[in-house]
């Protein structure tokens, strides 16, 4: 009976992921995709001003694995027959697939945080302990490492240092996760002492305290921003991202909060009739 | 009242909807389903830029402005 409901749980949870990615799908292509096509504007002024400095000998040497960004200037027109995804499909198909397997990924492994938290958190129903299981992943898994690594738009990045850098983003990610994973067993530690308002503030404060500490000692982003990319535009790319990833979380936890209630609602219901028969043989 | 409180807790604890899953039910999911699922995100957030299990650059670019707006490093 329990294996059937975690796995009833997971289903509903990818479902919910899927449901959510679409939402967010939806944002990115209006809200996201514009400050895209401008840093792309961007990049490609910033090459062919490059190219025309430097002659177009080499200069694009370093630049072989942006086709899809429509090409350097400086390579000109035997890079655009190179190009592997076109933007058009980039911007629209290709975006769909990253959102909605992102989506779905998350939403499963989210949909397992909650099968743990259920009933461990504190006194919650099942479509609270959704609504907090949404709010930790949001701000676990994006927002805190975001205030450290925050997301970058095409033009900004450097080859060179990619490895560095996805390396410190995914460290500040489990560092993010298991920081918080270790607030939330504090914070049911220090409960029965302090009661749970006190307990959650002291935790919140241990979080945040830690967290801290991990930004002022993590590297910072080798990647800066280059000189003379547009401040607004960053902004607004920036924005875009968190609106993407903020619309996903909530309607995961909005939509997989009502799945979850009533996949445990019925559960009880159906388990008040059969639960004496049942009981031993699945202990 | 109080009565009241206490017989229903005790004549249904098993059976509330916030019942903690046990562990060991929630465990075998989570190691199978939960390692395909970052196999997933792996490819969605880092395929093609840092490391590759694939050649070439097809998977970077098909989910390129995903992996931009999703907060993933890109290139």
């Amino acid at each position: 009976m329990y294996a059937s409901t975690v796995r009833g749980l997971l289903v509903r949870g990818m479902l919910a992921g899927l449901i959510a990615g679409l939402f967010a799908f939806a944002v990115a292509y209006v809200v996201g995709e514009p400050p895209v096509r401008g840093s792309i504007a961007v990049e490609e002024a910033a090459a062919a001003q490059e190219a025309g400095a430097a002659g177009a000998s080499g200069a694009a040497s370093g630049h072989a694995g942006h086709a899809g960004h429509g090409g350097d200037a400086a390579s000109g027109a035997a890079e655009e027959e190179e190009e592997l995804v076109s933007r058009p499909v980039q911007s629209t198909v290709g975006l769909a697939t990253g959102v909605l397997v992102y989506g779905v990924a998350l939403g499963g492994i989210a949909s397992l945080a909650f099968s743990f938290a259920l009933g461990r958190i504190g006194g919650f129903s099942p479509r609270a302990t959704a609504a907090l299981t949404g709010a930790g992943a949001f701000a676990l898994v994006y927002l805190v490492p975001f205030l450290k690594y925050p997301a970058t738009p095409p033009a900004v990045g450097n080859p060179d240092t990619i490895g560095q850098r996805t390396t410190l983003f995914f460290l500040m990610i489990l560092l993010s996760v298991l920081l918080g994973i270790g607030a939330i067993i504090l914070g049911r530690r220090l409960a029965p002492r302090l009661g749970n308002w006190n307990a959650t503030l002291a935790a919140a404060g241990g979080f945040i305290a830690a967290t801290t500490l991990a930004f002022v000692f993590l590297p910072d982003n080798s990647d800066a921003v280059q000189p003379g990319f547009p401040a607004a535009l960053l902004w607004e790319f920036r924005l875009a991202s968190l609106a993407v990833q903020l619309v996903l979380w909530a309607a995961f936890a909005i939509v997989f909060g009502v799945l979850a209630q009533r996949l445990l609602d019925a559960r009880t219901d159906g388990a008040e009739v059969t639960a004496q028969q049942q009981a031993p043989a699945l202990g | 009242m109080a009565e009241a409180v206490a017989s229903a807790a005790v004549s249904a604890p098993a059976v509330s909807p916030s019942a903690p899953l046990p562990v060991k039910a929630v465990l075998p999911w989570a190691l199978f389903v939960g390692l395909l699922m970052l196999v997933a995100l792996y490819f969605v957030g880092a395929e093609q830029g840092a490391t590759a299990v694939f050649a070439g650059e097809g998977v970077h670019e098909w989910v390129h402005d995903g992996r931009h707006l999703l907060g993933f490093p890109c290139h």
